[in-house]
Protein backbone atom coordinates (compact mmCIF):
# COMPACT_ATOMS: atom_id res chain seq x y z
CA UNK A 1 0.00 0.00 0.00
CA UNK A 2 1.24 3.50 -0.82
CA UNK A 3 1.92 6.05 1.94
CA UNK A 4 -1.14 8.02 3.06
CA UNK A 5 -2.19 10.94 5.18
CA UNK A 6 -5.08 10.40 7.54
CA UNK A 7 -7.46 12.71 9.35
CA UNK A 8 -10.54 12.14 11.53
CA UNK A 9 -13.33 14.68 11.09
CA UNK A 10 -15.92 15.70 13.68
CA UNK A 11 -18.21 17.73 11.43
CA UNK A 12 -19.63 17.30 7.94
CA UNK A 13 -18.43 20.77 6.97
CA UNK A 14 -14.90 19.90 8.03
CA UNK A 15 -14.98 16.60 6.13
CA UNK A 16 -16.40 18.05 2.93
CA UNK A 17 -13.91 20.90 3.02
CA UNK A 18 -11.00 18.54 3.69
CA UNK A 19 -11.79 16.37 0.65
CA UNK A 20 -12.80 19.24 -1.63
CA UNK A 21 -9.63 21.23 -0.99
CA UNK A 22 -7.22 18.32 -1.16
CA UNK A 23 -6.42 16.66 -4.48
CA UNK A 24 -6.17 12.91 -4.00
CA UNK A 25 -8.30 12.97 -0.84
CA UNK A 26 -11.16 10.53 -0.35
CA UNK A 27 -13.84 9.85 2.28
CA UNK A 28 -13.14 6.81 4.45
CA UNK A 29 -15.74 4.91 6.49
CA UNK A 30 -16.08 1.09 6.51
CA UNK A 31 -13.04 0.66 4.29
CA UNK A 32 -14.08 -2.74 2.94
CA UNK A 33 -13.73 -1.65 -0.69
CA UNK A 34 -11.15 1.08 -0.21
CA UNK A 35 -8.50 -0.77 1.84
CA UNK A 36 -8.88 -3.83 -0.41
CA UNK A 37 -8.34 -1.78 -3.58
CA UNK A 38 -5.50 0.25 -2.01
CA UNK A 39 -3.65 -3.01 -1.30
CA UNK A 40 -4.10 -3.97 -4.96
CA UNK A 41 -2.91 -0.48 -6.04
CA UNK A 42 -6.21 0.01 -7.92
CA UNK A 43 -7.20 2.98 -5.76
CA UNK A 44 -4.35 5.28 -4.81
CA UNK A 45 -5.71 8.08 -2.60
CA UNK A 46 -3.13 10.27 -0.87
CA UNK A 47 -5.34 11.36 2.03
CA UNK A 48 -8.07 9.46 3.86
CA UNK A 49 -10.70 11.66 5.50
CA UNK A 50 -12.32 9.52 8.21
CA UNK A 51 -16.04 10.30 8.44
CA UNK A 52 -17.09 7.52 10.81
CA UNK A 53 -17.62 9.99 13.67
CA UNK A 54 -20.11 12.06 11.70
CA UNK A 55 -23.60 11.77 13.18
CA UNK A 56 -25.33 9.81 10.40
CA UNK A 57 -25.74 6.71 12.53
CA UNK A 58 -29.51 6.29 12.87
CA UNK A 59 -32.49 4.87 11.04
CA UNK A 60 -35.41 7.22 11.61
CA UNK A 61 -39.01 7.23 10.47
CA UNK A 62 -41.34 10.21 10.04
CA UNK A 63 -44.38 11.04 7.93
CA UNK A 64 -42.25 11.24 4.77
CA UNK A 65 -40.62 7.85 5.12
CA UNK A 66 -37.59 6.09 6.52
CA UNK A 67 -34.26 7.91 6.66
CA UNK A 68 -31.08 5.86 6.79
CA UNK A 69 -27.90 7.58 7.96
CA UNK A 70 -24.89 7.18 5.67
CA UNK A 71 -22.82 5.61 8.46
CA UNK A 72 -25.42 3.01 9.45
CA UNK A 73 -23.66 -0.34 9.07
CA UNK A 74 -25.03 -2.90 6.63
CA UNK A 75 -25.72 -5.23 9.61
CA UNK A 76 -27.58 -2.56 11.55
CA UNK A 77 -29.74 -1.84 8.50
CA UNK A 78 -30.45 -5.48 7.64
CA UNK A 79 -31.28 -6.38 11.26
CA UNK A 80 -33.48 -3.36 11.97
CA UNK A 81 -36.99 -4.61 12.84
CA UNK A 82 -38.56 -1.68 10.98
CA UNK A 83 -36.71 -2.62 7.77
CA UNK A 84 -37.38 -6.36 8.22
CA UNK A 85 -41.11 -5.71 8.58
CA UNK A 86 -41.65 -2.87 6.11
CA UNK A 87 -38.97 -3.44 3.46
CA UNK A 88 -38.08 -7.16 3.72
CA UNK A 89 -36.39 -7.25 0.29
CA UNK A 90 -33.88 -4.67 1.53
CA UNK A 91 -32.99 -6.76 4.57
CA UNK A 92 -32.78 -9.93 2.46
CA UNK A 93 -30.63 -8.24 -0.20
CA UNK A 94 -28.12 -6.95 2.34
CA UNK A 95 -27.99 -10.29 4.17
CA UNK A 96 -27.34 -12.06 0.85
CA UNK A 97 -24.18 -10.03 0.32
CA UNK A 98 -20.72 -10.60 1.82
CA UNK A 99 -20.53 -11.91 5.41
CA UNK A 100 -21.43 -10.73 8.91
CA UNK A 101 -17.87 -9.47 9.44
CA UNK A 102 -17.97 -7.34 6.27
CA UNK A 103 -21.55 -6.16 6.87
CA UNK A 104 -20.55 -5.04 10.39
CA UNK A 105 -17.88 -2.82 8.83
CA UNK A 106 -19.50 -1.61 5.59
CA UNK A 107 -21.79 1.44 5.72
CA UNK A 108 -24.96 2.29 3.80
CA UNK A 109 -23.23 4.99 1.75
CA UNK A 110 -20.16 2.82 1.25
CA UNK A 111 -22.31 0.01 -0.12
CA UNK A 112 -23.71 2.41 -2.76
CA UNK A 113 -20.16 3.52 -3.63
CA UNK A 114 -18.68 0.00 -3.86
CA UNK A 115 -16.64 -0.72 -6.98
CA UNK A 116 -17.04 -3.48 -9.54
CA UNK A 117 -15.57 -6.95 -8.95
CA UNK A 118 -14.35 -7.17 -12.61
CA UNK A 119 -11.07 -9.08 -12.30
CA UNK A 120 -9.43 -6.90 -14.96
CA UNK A 121 -10.38 -3.75 -13.05
CA UNK A 122 -8.83 -5.30 -9.92
CA UNK A 123 -5.61 -6.27 -11.75
CA UNK A 124 -3.39 -3.26 -12.50
CA UNK A 125 -1.49 -5.22 -15.19
CA UNK A 126 -4.64 -5.54 -17.35
CA UNK A 127 -6.13 -2.93 -19.66
CA UNK A 128 -9.22 -1.32 -18.13
CA UNK A 129 -11.04 1.79 -19.28
CA UNK A 130 -12.62 2.22 -15.86
CA UNK A 131 -9.32 2.20 -13.96
CA UNK A 132 -7.11 3.67 -16.71
CA UNK A 133 -9.26 5.57 -19.27
CA UNK A 134 -8.32 4.86 -22.89
CA UNK A 135 -6.32 1.72 -22.12
CA UNK A 136 -9.00 -0.62 -23.51
CA UNK A 137 -11.24 -3.31 -22.05
CA UNK A 138 -9.70 -6.71 -21.34
CA UNK A 139 -13.07 -8.18 -20.36
CA UNK A 140 -14.85 -7.86 -23.71
CA UNK A 141 -12.61 -10.48 -25.32
CA UNK A 142 -11.54 -12.04 -22.05
CA UNK A 143 -13.08 -14.14 -19.32
CA UNK A 144 -16.45 -12.45 -18.95
CA UNK A 145 -18.66 -15.04 -17.30
CA UNK A 146 -19.50 -12.71 -14.40
CA UNK A 147 -19.89 -9.52 -16.43
CA UNK A 148 -22.91 -7.41 -17.32
CA UNK A 149 -25.37 -8.05 -20.15
CA UNK A 150 -27.47 -4.90 -19.62
CA UNK A 151 -26.28 -1.29 -19.80
CA UNK A 152 -22.93 -2.23 -21.32
CA UNK A 153 -20.88 -0.20 -23.80
CA UNK A 154 -17.96 -0.77 -26.16
CA UNK A 155 -15.72 0.61 -23.42
CA UNK A 156 -16.87 -1.39 -20.42
CA UNK A 157 -18.98 -4.39 -19.43
CA UNK A 158 -18.21 -4.31 -15.69
CA UNK A 159 -21.05 -5.54 -13.48
CA UNK A 160 -22.23 -3.32 -10.63
CA UNK A 161 -22.26 -5.67 -7.64
CA UNK A 162 -24.44 -4.15 -4.88
CA UNK A 163 -27.30 -6.35 -3.70
CA UNK A 164 -28.50 -3.56 -1.41
CA UNK A 165 -28.96 -1.07 -4.28
CA UNK A 166 -30.90 -3.61 -6.35
CA UNK A 167 -33.48 -3.67 -3.54
CA UNK A 168 -33.29 0.08 -2.82
CA UNK A 169 -34.23 1.06 -6.39
CA UNK A 170 -37.55 -0.81 -6.24
CA UNK A 171 -38.44 1.31 -3.19
CA UNK A 172 -37.70 4.58 -5.08
CA UNK A 173 -34.88 5.44 -2.67
CA UNK A 174 -33.31 8.89 -2.82
CA UNK A 175 -29.69 9.71 -2.06
CA UNK A 176 -29.20 12.84 0.06
CA UNK A 177 -25.96 14.63 -0.73
CA UNK A 178 -24.17 17.44 1.10
CA UNK A 179 -22.79 19.73 -1.61
CA UNK A 180 -19.52 21.61 -1.35
CA UNK A 181 -21.31 24.92 -0.63
CA UNK A 182 -23.10 23.32 2.34
CA UNK A 183 -26.47 22.94 0.59
CA UNK A 184 -28.27 19.64 0.18
CA UNK A 185 -29.35 17.93 -3.02
CA UNK A 186 -31.46 14.80 -3.42
CA UNK A 187 -31.11 12.38 -6.30
CA UNK A 188 -33.16 9.26 -7.02
CA UNK A 189 -30.85 6.28 -6.51
CA UNK A 190 -31.96 5.13 -9.96
CA UNK A 191 -30.21 8.21 -11.43
CA UNK A 192 -27.21 8.18 -9.10
CA UNK A 193 -25.04 5.66 -10.97
CA UNK A 194 -24.00 6.42 -14.53
CA UNK A 195 -23.99 4.05 -17.47
CA UNK A 196 -20.41 3.37 -18.60
CA UNK A 197 -20.77 4.82 -22.13
CA UNK A 198 -17.42 6.20 -23.28
CA UNK A 199 -16.42 7.24 -19.74
CA UNK A 200 -16.66 4.15 -17.49
CA UNK A 201 -14.25 5.87 -15.08
CA UNK A 202 -17.15 8.17 -14.14
CA UNK A 203 -19.40 5.96 -12.03
CA UNK A 204 -21.77 8.31 -10.18
CA UNK A 205 -23.09 11.86 -10.28
CA UNK A 206 -21.04 12.79 -7.17
CA UNK A 207 -18.50 15.56 -7.57
CA UNK A 208 -15.17 15.53 -5.71
CA UNK A 209 -15.94 16.60 -2.13
CA UNK A 210 -19.67 15.89 -2.23
CA UNK A 211 -20.78 13.58 0.58
CA UNK A 212 -23.71 11.18 0.87
CA UNK A 213 -25.35 11.84 4.25
CA UNK A 214 -28.57 9.78 4.05
CA UNK A 215 -30.60 7.37 1.99
CA UNK A 216 -34.30 8.27 2.12
CA UNK A 217 -36.99 5.65 1.56
CA UNK A 218 -40.49 6.97 0.90
CA UNK A 219 -43.37 5.11 2.56
CA UNK A 220 -44.62 2.49 0.17
CA UNK A 221 -48.02 0.83 0.40
CA UNK A 222 -46.70 -2.55 -0.67
CA UNK A 223 -42.99 -2.54 0.24
CA UNK A 224 -43.97 -5.17 2.84
CA UNK A 225 -44.75 -7.51 -0.05
CA UNK A 226 -41.21 -7.55 -1.36
CA UNK A 227 -38.56 -10.21 -1.80
CA UNK A 228 -34.95 -10.56 -2.99
CA UNK A 229 -33.61 -13.70 -4.65
CA UNK A 230 -29.93 -14.19 -5.47
CA UNK A 231 -28.38 -16.90 -7.67
CA UNK A 232 -24.64 -17.57 -7.53
CA UNK A 233 -21.90 -20.20 -7.69
CA UNK A 234 -21.88 -20.78 -3.91
CA UNK A 235 -24.74 -20.77 -1.40
CA UNK A 236 -23.17 -17.90 0.54
CA UNK A 237 -20.39 -15.30 0.46
CA UNK A 238 -20.42 -14.80 -3.32
CA UNK A 239 -21.51 -12.10 -5.72
CA UNK A 240 -24.64 -12.61 -7.80
CA UNK A 241 -24.66 -14.17 -11.26
CA UNK A 242 -28.24 -12.95 -11.32
CA UNK A 243 -30.58 -11.56 -8.71
CA UNK A 244 -34.04 -10.05 -8.58
CA UNK A 245 -35.78 -7.63 -6.23
CA UNK A 246 -39.55 -7.60 -6.51
CA UNK A 247 -42.48 -5.94 -4.76
CA UNK A 248 -46.09 -6.68 -5.66
CA UNK A 249 -49.39 -5.02 -4.80
CA UNK A 250 -51.82 -7.92 -5.06
CA UNK A 251 -55.58 -7.43 -4.99
CA UNK A 252 -57.18 -10.85 -4.88
CA UNK A 253 -55.92 -12.46 -8.07
CA UNK A 254 -54.95 -9.23 -9.80
CA UNK A 255 -51.59 -7.46 -9.64
CA UNK A 256 -52.40 -3.80 -9.12
CA UNK A 257 -48.80 -2.69 -9.37
CA UNK A 258 -45.32 -4.20 -9.37
CA UNK A 259 -41.71 -3.10 -8.82
CA UNK A 260 -38.87 -5.05 -10.38
CA UNK A 261 -35.08 -4.68 -10.45
CA UNK A 262 -32.29 -7.00 -11.51
CA UNK A 263 -28.82 -7.41 -10.01
CA UNK A 264 -25.70 -9.26 -11.09
CA UNK A 265 -26.43 -8.64 -14.78
CA UNK A 266 -26.14 -4.87 -15.29
CA UNK A 267 -23.66 -2.03 -15.12
CA UNK A 268 -25.79 -0.18 -12.50
CA UNK A 269 -28.81 -1.00 -10.31
CA UNK A 270 -31.30 -2.10 -12.97
CA UNK A 271 -34.93 -1.11 -12.57
CA UNK A 272 -37.23 -2.77 -15.16
CA UNK A 273 -40.05 -0.29 -15.83
CA UNK A 274 -41.39 -2.03 -18.97
CA UNK A 275 -41.61 -5.33 -17.14
CA UNK A 276 -43.43 -3.64 -14.25
CA UNK A 277 -46.00 -2.12 -16.60
CA UNK A 278 -46.54 -5.48 -18.25
CA UNK A 279 -47.52 -7.04 -14.91
CA UNK A 280 -50.01 -4.42 -13.74
CA UNK A 281 -53.59 -5.55 -14.17
CA UNK A 282 -52.52 -9.15 -14.87
CA UNK A 283 -53.07 -12.25 -12.78
CA UNK A 284 -49.97 -13.71 -11.08
CA UNK A 285 -49.60 -16.69 -13.42
CA UNK A 286 -46.64 -18.51 -14.92
CA UNK A 287 -47.59 -17.04 -18.28
CA UNK A 288 -47.62 -13.41 -17.11
CA UNK A 289 -44.33 -13.96 -15.23
CA UNK A 290 -42.74 -15.43 -18.38
CA UNK A 291 -43.80 -12.44 -20.50
CA UNK A 292 -42.52 -10.07 -17.81
CA UNK A 293 -39.14 -11.82 -17.71
CA UNK A 294 -38.84 -11.68 -21.53
CA UNK A 295 -39.40 -7.92 -21.40
CA UNK A 296 -36.94 -7.42 -18.53
CA UNK A 297 -34.13 -9.05 -20.54
CA UNK A 298 -35.18 -7.72 -23.97
CA UNK A 299 -32.24 -5.33 -24.23
CA UNK A 300 -29.58 -7.81 -23.17
CA UNK A 301 -26.27 -7.71 -25.03
CA UNK A 302 -24.20 -10.68 -23.87
CA UNK A 303 -20.58 -11.63 -24.53
CA UNK A 304 -19.18 -15.05 -25.35
CA UNK A 305 -18.86 -16.07 -21.71
CA UNK A 306 -22.09 -14.77 -20.22
CA UNK A 307 -24.89 -15.65 -22.67
CA UNK A 308 -26.22 -18.03 -20.01
CA UNK A 309 -27.10 -15.03 -17.85
CA UNK A 310 -30.08 -14.15 -20.06
CA UNK A 311 -31.90 -17.40 -19.25
CA UNK A 312 -30.57 -17.40 -15.67
CA UNK A 313 -31.85 -13.87 -15.01
CA UNK A 314 -35.26 -14.65 -16.53
CA UNK A 315 -35.68 -17.70 -14.33
CA UNK A 316 -34.39 -15.84 -11.27
CA UNK A 317 -37.03 -13.17 -11.83
CA UNK A 318 -39.81 -15.69 -12.53
CA UNK A 319 -38.91 -17.65 -9.37
CA UNK A 320 -38.72 -14.47 -7.29
CA UNK A 321 -42.16 -13.36 -8.52
CA UNK A 322 -43.60 -16.76 -7.66
CA UNK A 323 -42.01 -16.69 -4.21
CA UNK A 324 -43.29 -13.23 -3.38
CA UNK A 325 -46.85 -14.21 -4.31
CA UNK A 326 -46.52 -17.36 -2.21
CA UNK A 327 -45.27 -15.27 0.72
CA UNK A 328 -48.08 -12.73 0.44
CA UNK A 329 -50.61 -15.56 0.57
CA UNK A 330 -48.94 -17.47 3.41
CA UNK A 331 -47.99 -14.68 5.78
CA UNK A 332 -50.28 -13.07 8.34
CA UNK A 333 -52.59 -10.48 6.87
CA UNK A 334 -50.80 -7.51 8.42
CA UNK A 335 -47.85 -8.04 6.11
CA UNK A 336 -50.02 -8.29 3.04
CA UNK A 337 -52.00 -5.10 3.58
CA UNK A 338 -50.84 -1.55 3.04
CA UNK B 1 -1.79 20.51 1.83
CA UNK B 2 -2.22 24.20 2.69
CA UNK B 3 -5.95 24.29 2.00
CA UNK B 4 -6.88 21.79 4.66
CA UNK B 5 -8.34 23.54 7.69
CA UNK B 6 -8.25 20.32 9.66
CA UNK B 7 -4.48 20.10 9.36
CA UNK B 8 -4.03 19.86 13.13
CA UNK B 9 -5.55 16.39 12.99
CA UNK B 10 -3.80 15.36 9.79
CA UNK B 11 -1.15 12.69 10.35
CA UNK B 12 1.31 10.82 8.15
CA UNK B 13 2.86 9.77 5.98
CA UNK B 14 5.40 8.34 8.42
CA UNK B 15 5.26 7.13 12.01
CA UNK B 16 2.39 8.15 14.28
CA UNK B 17 2.05 7.31 17.96
CA UNK B 18 -1.31 6.32 19.40
CA UNK B 19 -2.96 3.89 21.83
CA UNK B 20 -5.16 0.90 21.18
CA UNK B 21 -7.41 -0.71 23.80
CA UNK B 22 -6.93 -4.45 23.31
CA UNK B 23 -8.18 -7.25 25.58
CA UNK B 24 -8.68 -4.73 28.40
CA UNK B 25 -5.21 -3.18 28.19
CA UNK B 26 -4.04 0.11 26.70
CA UNK B 27 -1.11 -0.55 24.38
CA UNK B 28 1.00 2.16 22.76
CA UNK B 29 1.80 1.79 19.11
CA UNK B 30 4.09 3.70 16.75
CA UNK B 31 3.23 2.88 13.13
CA UNK B 32 2.52 4.37 9.73
CA UNK B 33 -1.18 5.35 9.25
CA UNK B 34 -1.61 2.77 6.48
CA UNK B 35 -0.87 -0.08 8.94
CA UNK B 36 -3.81 -2.45 9.17
CA UNK B 37 -5.10 -3.56 12.54
CA UNK B 38 -4.01 -7.10 11.59
CA UNK B 39 -0.39 -6.04 10.98
CA UNK B 40 -0.44 -3.88 14.11
CA UNK B 41 -1.51 -6.89 16.21
CA UNK B 42 0.87 -9.40 14.65
CA UNK B 43 3.95 -7.35 13.76
CA UNK B 44 3.95 -4.62 16.39
CA UNK B 45 2.13 -5.91 19.47
CA UNK B 46 3.15 -9.58 19.50
CA UNK B 47 -0.46 -10.77 19.34
CA UNK B 48 0.01 -13.45 16.68
CA UNK B 49 -3.11 -15.48 17.52
CA UNK B 50 -5.00 -13.51 14.89
CA UNK B 51 -4.01 -15.01 11.52
CA UNK B 52 -3.29 -13.51 8.11
CA UNK B 53 -4.91 -15.70 5.46
CA UNK B 54 -5.77 -13.78 2.30
CA UNK B 55 -5.21 -10.22 3.58
CA UNK B 56 -8.01 -9.10 1.22
CA UNK B 57 -11.18 -9.68 3.23
CA UNK B 58 -12.01 -13.01 1.63
CA UNK B 59 -11.18 -15.69 4.25
CA UNK B 60 -12.06 -14.54 7.78
CA UNK B 61 -8.83 -15.82 9.43
CA UNK B 62 -8.18 -12.31 10.79
CA UNK B 63 -11.57 -11.93 12.53
CA UNK B 64 -11.45 -9.89 15.76
CA UNK B 65 -14.12 -8.07 17.77
CA UNK B 66 -14.39 -4.29 17.71
CA UNK B 67 -16.88 -2.87 20.22
CA UNK B 68 -18.44 -6.32 20.48
CA UNK B 69 -18.92 -6.87 16.74
CA UNK B 70 -16.95 -9.33 14.60
CA UNK B 71 -14.91 -7.57 11.88
CA UNK B 72 -11.96 -8.25 9.58
CA UNK B 73 -8.74 -6.78 10.95
CA UNK B 74 -7.04 -7.03 7.52
CA UNK B 75 -9.42 -4.39 6.08
CA UNK B 76 -9.27 -2.15 9.18
CA UNK B 77 -6.71 0.58 9.71
CA UNK B 78 -5.24 0.48 13.22
CA UNK B 79 -5.31 4.26 13.53
CA UNK B 80 -9.06 4.35 12.89
CA UNK B 81 -9.69 2.32 16.07
CA UNK B 82 -7.90 4.48 18.63
CA UNK B 83 -10.95 4.78 20.88
CA UNK B 84 -12.52 1.40 20.25
CA UNK B 85 -12.57 -1.72 22.39
CA UNK B 86 -10.71 -4.49 20.55
CA UNK B 87 -10.80 -8.16 21.51
CA UNK B 88 -8.61 -10.86 20.00
CA UNK B 89 -8.37 -14.64 20.45
CA UNK B 90 -5.80 -14.02 23.24
CA UNK B 91 -8.47 -12.23 25.28
CA UNK B 92 -11.37 -14.69 25.39
CA UNK B 93 -10.19 -17.30 27.93
CA UNK B 94 -10.57 -16.70 31.67
CA UNK B 95 -6.95 -17.17 32.74
CA UNK B 96 -6.17 -20.86 32.33
CA UNK B 97 -9.87 -21.70 31.86
CA UNK B 98 -10.76 -21.89 28.20
CA UNK B 99 -13.78 -20.09 26.85
CA UNK B 100 -16.61 -22.67 26.52
CA UNK B 101 -16.62 -22.26 22.74
CA UNK B 102 -12.90 -23.13 22.67
CA UNK B 103 -13.70 -26.29 24.65
CA UNK B 104 -16.55 -27.10 22.25
CA UNK B 105 -14.15 -26.86 19.27
CA UNK B 106 -11.72 -29.24 21.01
CA UNK B 107 -14.46 -31.70 21.99
CA UNK B 108 -15.83 -31.82 18.44
CA UNK B 109 -12.39 -31.94 16.80
CA UNK B 110 -13.48 -28.85 14.85
CA UNK B 111 -10.11 -28.24 13.22
CA UNK B 112 -7.34 -29.91 11.32
CA UNK B 113 -4.37 -27.60 10.69
CA UNK B 114 -5.80 -24.94 13.02
CA UNK B 115 -4.84 -21.89 10.98
CA UNK B 116 -8.42 -20.67 10.54
CA UNK B 117 -9.44 -21.65 14.09
CA UNK B 118 -8.87 -18.32 15.92
CA UNK B 119 -11.04 -16.59 13.30
CA UNK B 120 -13.66 -19.36 13.45
CA UNK B 121 -13.85 -19.06 17.24
CA UNK B 122 -14.04 -15.25 17.27
CA UNK B 123 -16.78 -15.47 14.65
CA UNK B 124 -18.69 -18.22 16.50
CA UNK B 125 -18.68 -16.16 19.72
CA UNK B 126 -20.44 -13.31 17.93
CA UNK B 127 -22.79 -15.68 16.09
CA UNK B 128 -24.03 -16.84 19.50
CA UNK B 129 -24.33 -13.29 20.80
CA UNK B 130 -26.21 -12.16 17.66
CA UNK B 131 -28.57 -15.14 17.71
CA UNK B 132 -29.38 -14.55 21.37
CA UNK B 133 -30.98 -11.22 20.37
CA UNK B 134 -32.73 -12.96 17.41
CA UNK B 135 -31.51 -11.30 14.23
CA UNK B 136 -32.15 -12.71 10.73
CA UNK B 137 -29.68 -14.15 8.21
CA UNK B 138 -30.07 -14.91 4.50
CA UNK B 139 -31.08 -18.43 5.56
CA UNK B 140 -34.08 -16.99 7.45
CA UNK B 141 -37.29 -17.51 5.45
CA UNK B 142 -39.12 -14.55 6.99
CA UNK B 143 -36.67 -11.84 8.09
CA UNK B 144 -39.38 -10.27 10.27
CA UNK B 145 -39.47 -13.44 12.35
CA UNK B 146 -35.86 -14.54 12.96
CA UNK B 147 -35.00 -17.73 14.88
CA UNK B 148 -33.96 -17.64 18.53
CA UNK B 149 -30.59 -19.05 19.58
CA UNK B 150 -32.16 -22.37 20.58
CA UNK B 151 -33.92 -22.63 17.19
CA UNK B 152 -30.83 -22.21 14.98
CA UNK B 153 -30.85 -24.83 12.22
CA UNK B 154 -27.64 -26.18 10.70
CA UNK B 155 -28.41 -24.11 7.58
CA UNK B 156 -28.58 -21.01 9.76
CA UNK B 157 -25.27 -21.87 11.45
CA UNK B 158 -23.57 -22.48 8.08
CA UNK B 159 -24.87 -19.22 6.61
CA UNK B 160 -23.82 -17.24 9.70
CA UNK B 161 -20.33 -18.82 9.65
CA UNK B 162 -19.83 -18.41 5.89
CA UNK B 163 -17.32 -15.60 6.41
CA UNK B 164 -14.75 -18.04 7.78
CA UNK B 165 -13.19 -20.38 5.24
CA UNK B 166 -11.48 -23.64 6.25
CA UNK B 167 -9.18 -25.14 3.60
CA UNK B 168 -8.98 -28.42 5.57
CA UNK B 169 -12.76 -28.74 5.34
CA UNK B 170 -13.49 -29.08 9.05
CA UNK B 171 -16.91 -27.50 8.45
CA UNK B 172 -19.10 -30.41 9.65
CA UNK B 173 -17.27 -30.49 12.98
CA UNK B 174 -17.35 -26.70 13.30
CA UNK B 175 -21.14 -26.83 12.86
CA UNK B 176 -21.22 -29.67 15.45
CA UNK B 177 -19.21 -27.56 17.92
CA UNK B 178 -21.53 -24.59 17.59
CA UNK B 179 -24.68 -26.72 17.69
CA UNK B 180 -23.33 -28.51 20.78
CA UNK B 181 -22.45 -25.24 22.46
CA UNK B 182 -25.97 -23.91 21.80
CA UNK B 183 -27.55 -27.09 23.19
CA UNK B 184 -25.33 -27.00 26.29
CA UNK B 185 -26.16 -23.32 26.85
CA UNK B 186 -29.86 -24.17 26.65
CA UNK B 187 -29.59 -26.86 29.33
CA UNK B 188 -27.49 -24.70 31.67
Amino acid sequence: MRPIRYVKCDTTRQAVHAVESTPGAIFFAGGTTLIDLMKLDVMTPQTLVDIRKLPFLDIQMDEKGVHIGANVSNSQLAWDPLICQRYPALSEAILSGATTQLRNMATAAGNIMQRTRCSYFRDVYSSCNKRDPGSGCSAINGINRGHAILGTSKSCIAMYPSDMCTALVIFDANVRIQKRDGSIRRIPLNDFHLLPGDTPNRETVLKHGELITHVDLPHSPFARNSHYLKVRDRASYEFALASAAVAIDLDGNTIRSARIALGGVATKPWRCFDAENELSGRAPTQESFNTTAELALAGANPQKGNKFKIELAKHTLITCLGEVVERIRSLPAERAIA
Amino acid sequence: MAGVSVSQGLVGPGQVEFELHINGKYLTLRVDPRTTLLDALREHLGLTGTKKGCDLGQCGACTVHINGRRVLSCLSLAIAHENDEIKTIEGIADGARLNPIQSAFIECDALQCGFCTPGQIMSALCLIKEASIAIPSYATWNVASPPRLSELSDDEIRERMSGNLCRCGAYPNIVDAIRGFVAAARSR
